[in-house]
Order: C-alpha cells, then sequence, then structure tokens
C-alpha cells in the first residue's frame, strides 16, 4: 500500500523534464474511458451497485501478475487535504476528489499511470510520460488496457465503439493531451493569434493549473475534442502535429526575445529567481509565475544554478495541499506562504542555503 | 476591459475552442473569476457544448409536443428519462446508445462528424447489446437476491453471469 507521505517526497516519473522538446514540453498524457457491461453508467449506480464495481475491479486488477507494484487507494476514505493531494499531483480528477461514495484509483509506484474507478465511466486509465511522447504513452496505455481486458468485459458496441456515459467520449474513448510551457508566447502577446492559427483541427486549449492566473505557470494543455470515427493513431497524430506547431511558434518567440531584448529576459528570470530564493512569505500564484520565468531562463541557459526536473517539481510540491502533506500538518492560508517560502528557499540556490546556515 | 463575468477589471486573457464548430471564444477574466473558471475541469466545458448541440438539434427536429413526448420515453433497463439524460448529459447504460438510438445519432454526428467507430476493439465483448443488457438484468437480480438473503439463488445467478461473460 502506497503512504502518501511517502509520495509526497517522491516525484513522479513524468516531471523529470526529458523526453522529447522537454523544454516546452512538460507532459503527455493519454486517458481511455471504459465501462464495464454488466453494470449500468455511474448516474444510474446504487450505493451498492458503486461499491460492487469497486470491489469487483480491486478483486479483477488484483489479479495481473506484472502490477505487483500497483496500490489501490480508497478516495472515498480520504479527507480532503489527501484527496486535494492527488488531484495537485495528477493522479486523480477533481471530479472523482468530488463525487461521493466509493471511488478510488490504482497507482503505479512510479507514477506513470493509474486507474481511477467511479469516476465519470467505470473506469478512467491515464498514462503520463515525460516530454513529447505520445506514441510511449499510447503504447503503454494499449498494454494496459489489454491486460484489464482479459479480466474484465467492457461495454462495448459494434458501430459505436466504447460506450461511455458522455456521448462526447464513445468510440475510442480517448483523451489526448499535451501540456506545454509557453512563456515566451505569452510574454511577446501571440498566444492567442496562434491559437486562431489552429483552428482547421478541433482541439480544445485551456490554461492549466487551478490555483490561479497566467499563474497557471503560462501553462496550456491542448486536447483532442473528437473520440469516434478517427483511429488512436489518428487521434495522437493530429494532437501531435498541433503540438509541433505550438512548440514551433514559442521557440521563434524565445529566440525573438533573446535576439530584441536580451538585457531585459536576463534582468527578468534573474529577479524571479532572486525573489523566490529570498521571498519569506509568498502565494502560490506569485510562486508560479515566478517558477515559469525561472524555467524559461533555465532552458535558455540564463540561470544556471538550478535543474529543470527541479522546477518542475516545484511547480507541484508548492501547491497547498502538497506543503501541507510535506509539513505534515494542516496550515492556514498565511502559514502555507510562509511554509512555501522556506520550502522554495531549501530547494533552490547555494547561495540561500548558505545564509540559512549562517542564520542557524 | 471589464471582466464577463462581473465589474473588476479584467487581468485574464484565454482563448479556448468551443464544440465542434470552426469557433474561437475570448474570456476576459478577473483574478477571482478566472480562478473559478479555471479550476472547472475541462470536461465540463466538453459539456456545455453537448447540452448546446443537444438543444439545437432538438429545437430544428422537434415541435413542443414531440419533445415532451420524447421527454418521457425512458429506458427499461435503467430507467433513465431522455429528459433526465438532455438535462444532465450523461447516460444511464449501455442500452440507452439503443433504445435513444433516433435522438442520440444526430448528436453523436453533430459533436464527431463521424458516426462509426474505427479504433481499437476489445478481443471479447458481450455480442450484441443484448447480451449486455442480460448482464446488467442479471447483475441486478443479483443483487436483490443477496440483500433478500437468498444466497443460492444469488450464486446460481453469479454462476450465469460468469458463463455469458465466458462466452463473450
Ligand atoms: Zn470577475
Ligand atoms: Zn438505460
Amino acid at each position: 500500500m502506497i503512504k502518501l507521505e511517502e509520495l509526497a517526497g517522491q516525484c513522479g516519473e513524468w516531471l523529470r523534464g526529458s523526453g522529447p522538446d522537454s523544454d516546452i514540453v512538460v507532459s503527455s498524457r493519454i486517458r481511455l474511458a471504459r465501462n464495464l457491461a454488466d453494470f449500468t453508467f455511474m448516474r444510474k449506480c446504487t450505493g451498492l451497485d458503486r461499491a460492487s464495481i469497486e470491489r469487483t475491479l480491486r478483486e479483477r486488477l488484483g489479479r495481473i501478475e506484472q502490477w505487483d507494484s500497483v496500490s489501490f487507494i480508497d478516495v472515498n476514505g480520504l479527507d480532503e487535504v489527501d484527496r486535494q493531494f492527488l488531484v495537485e499531483r495528477q493522479l486523480i480528477s477533481r471530479e472523482l476528489a468530488d463525487a461521493d461514495g466509493s471511488r478510488g484509483v490504482l497507482v503505479d509506484a512510479n507514477e506513470q499511470f493509474s486507474v481511477m474507478v467511479n469516476e465519470e465511466d467505470h473506469l478512467r486509465i491515464q498514462v503520463m510520460n515525460s516530454g513529447l511522447d505520445l506514441m510511449g504513452a499510447w503504447q503503454r496505455i494499449n498494454q494496459i488496457d489489454d491486460l484489464i481486458e482479459r479480466h474484465v468485459t467492457y461495454a462495448f458496441h459494434e458501430r459505436l465503439g466504447y460506450l461511455t456515459a458522455c456521448p462526447t467520449n464513445v468510440g475510442t474513448g480517448m483523451r489526448v493531451s499535451v501540456m506545454l510551457h509557453m512563456p515566451a508566447l505569452v510574454l511577446t502577446r501571440h498566444l492567442e493569434r496562434v491559437f486562431r492559427s489552429l483552428q482547421r483541427i478541433s482541439l480544445a486549449v485551456r490554461g492549466l493549473y487551478g490555483e490561479g492566473s497566467q499563474a497557471m505557470g503560462d501553462f496550456y494543455q491542448i486536447s483532442n475534442q473528437i473520440t469516434l470515427g478517427k483511429s488512436e493513431e489518428e487521434l495522437i497524430a493530429q494532437v501531435s502535429e498541433v503540438a509541433q506547431t505550438l512548440i514551433e511558434y514559442e521557440r521563434k518567440a524565445r529566440n525573438f526575445l533573446v535576439e530584441n531584448g536580451l538585457k531585459e529576459l536576463h534582468d527578468r528570470v534573474s529577479r524571479a529567481y532572486g525573489l523566490l530564493c529570498t521571498a519569506q512569505t509568498i502565494s502560490s500564484e506569485e510562486t508560479m509565475a515566478l517558477l515559469s520565468s525561472v524555467r524559461m531562463g533555465v532552458n535558455l541557459g540564463l540561470i544556471r544554478d538550478v535543474e529543470i526536473p527541479t522546477v518542475n517539481k516545484l511547480f507541484i510540491h508548492t501547491q497547498p495541499a502538497h506543503l501541507q502533506k510535506i509539513r505534515g500538518t494542516s496550515l492556514s492560508t498565511a502559514d502555507r506562504n510562509i511554509e512555501r517560502a522556506h520550502y522554495l528557499q531549501r530547494h533552490l540556490g547555494r547561495r540561500t542555503h548558505d545564509e540559512s546556515t549562517e542564520n542557524n | 476591459m471589464k471582466c464577463d463575468h462581473c465589474d473588476k477589471q479584467a487581468t485574464f486573457h484565454i482563448t479556448e475552442r468551443v464544440g465542434e464548430q470552426e469557433h474561437w471564444e475570448e474570456r476576459h477574466l478577473c483574478e477571482s473569476c478566472a480562478r473559478d473558471y479555471l479550476s472547472k475541469p475541462s470536461e465540463a466545458d466538453i459539456q456545455s457544448s453537448l447540452a448546446s448541440a443537444l438543444a439545437q438539434h432538438l429545437k430544428i427536429g422537434q415541435t413542443a409536443d414531440e419533445l415532451a413526448k420524447l421527454d418521457k420515453k425512458t429506458c427499461p433497463m435503467c430507467g433513465i428519462s431522455f429528459f433526465e439524460f438532455r438535462s444532465h448529459g450523461r447516460l444511464g447504460c449501455p442500452h440507452d446508445y439503443v433504445c435513444f438510438e433516433p435522438q442520440l445519432m444526430p448528436l453523436i454526428e453533430n459533436i464527431h462528424g463521424e458516426k462509426t467507430h474505427t479504433g481499437k476493439r476489445p478481443r471479447r465483448y458481450a455480442k450484441g447489446l443484448d447480451q449486455q443488457t442480460q448482464l446488467i438484468r442479471l447483475r441486478k437480480e443479483m443483487q436483490r437476491a443477496v440483500q433478500k438473503e437468498d444466497y443460492e439463488r444469488a450464486s446460481q445467478l453469479r454462476d450465469e453471469i460468469r458463463e455469458l461473460e465466458d462466452e463473450a
């Protein structure tokens, strides 16, 4: 059984900041919606049905030999901070956290995949890879789906494919998402124009991270909108193509900033870094915005004291539930802001570290 | 610029694709509205586009009388009414794809621009929806048997379910 406290200390594989184009693409994610043939969909499930689905899946998926490092987390039994913690880590959705009744998530030890139980569909399988690696994610999730399928019977329709609670997911039941970090496009105010130029494909684009602004840290997620009538590979190719285009635009914008205002850019990222290293109390929003600048600074070679995996980790670990799990106690907003500042100081820059040992 | 949702100054500008149409929506929001908006799960947006597609489709195809009649139609398996589906956007069971087919197919085509699955297929699946419906029915009966503490009947039903699943 995974202890959430142990999870808090470690870092998901998808944050390691490697993989193709990982200076811009944080992660590639695929999720599959699946339902069991012998139960009604969630909307028409009684509490008893929900419990029965959970029990059936735990028992059957527990038989998968290749899954010895997979544990089940009973989300219904968790308190709010723990549920929020799993959301921040992107292991479960907001919906699953906020729902009622029997529900949970199967998680592998490296956090490379998770299987939500009793979300909008009976099963929501998810794989996350670092960088732009959708084909890798597809191969993995396809295997996982095959393994699960040996132990359960899916609701499937000859002509309509995998049947889902919402007709928007019917067919492949697949949502392919790429999370991109595009600070230069935001800074040069080109983002909207770029999105607009991508109109020919049916894609959803949205900002990321609940707690804030562009303080979403300039992260944007693109994903396919349709799920029927195209093969999984075709859907992946579409999203990949758009991701490639966005990467190209972001690179151009970064080059533009370097060529036309290196001093200003260097100043901006250095100030951001300095603030993060020295602040005594700091909000989540400000942290996100500053980390975004630092992340770009590291990728452009303007900041050399810190590495991308550390920055990626800080985006997640400075969120409210993580701070509280790491600290091991619940904290008010004001206390969290102090804790966040301390956490940042501990993880960034030697200079501050030396100062803090002097103080001790 | 003012926030779309309240009178405060808009500081966040979000552009996103909405629905299946070639349509982009810009949102201009203040910080607190932006936070509300962004913490809304992305599926919720898809959901609202579903609701509008559905409303649009029904408006064109049905008179008020027909719609009222349609709303009362229910699935014999899970008991969901068409009205419940169209107000919440979630179906009640796999059989709904059959019993609401005349209404669902145009909607599905509207959302996806296609009507036939061409992707992955499970190696085994219940042959025809009849068999799936049968599975749900047996499962329900089994639950009732357990509640009545009729364990003999329950285990009988469980065997029947297993058999059906193995056939798949
Ligand atoms: Zn507002
Ligand atoms: Zn039904």
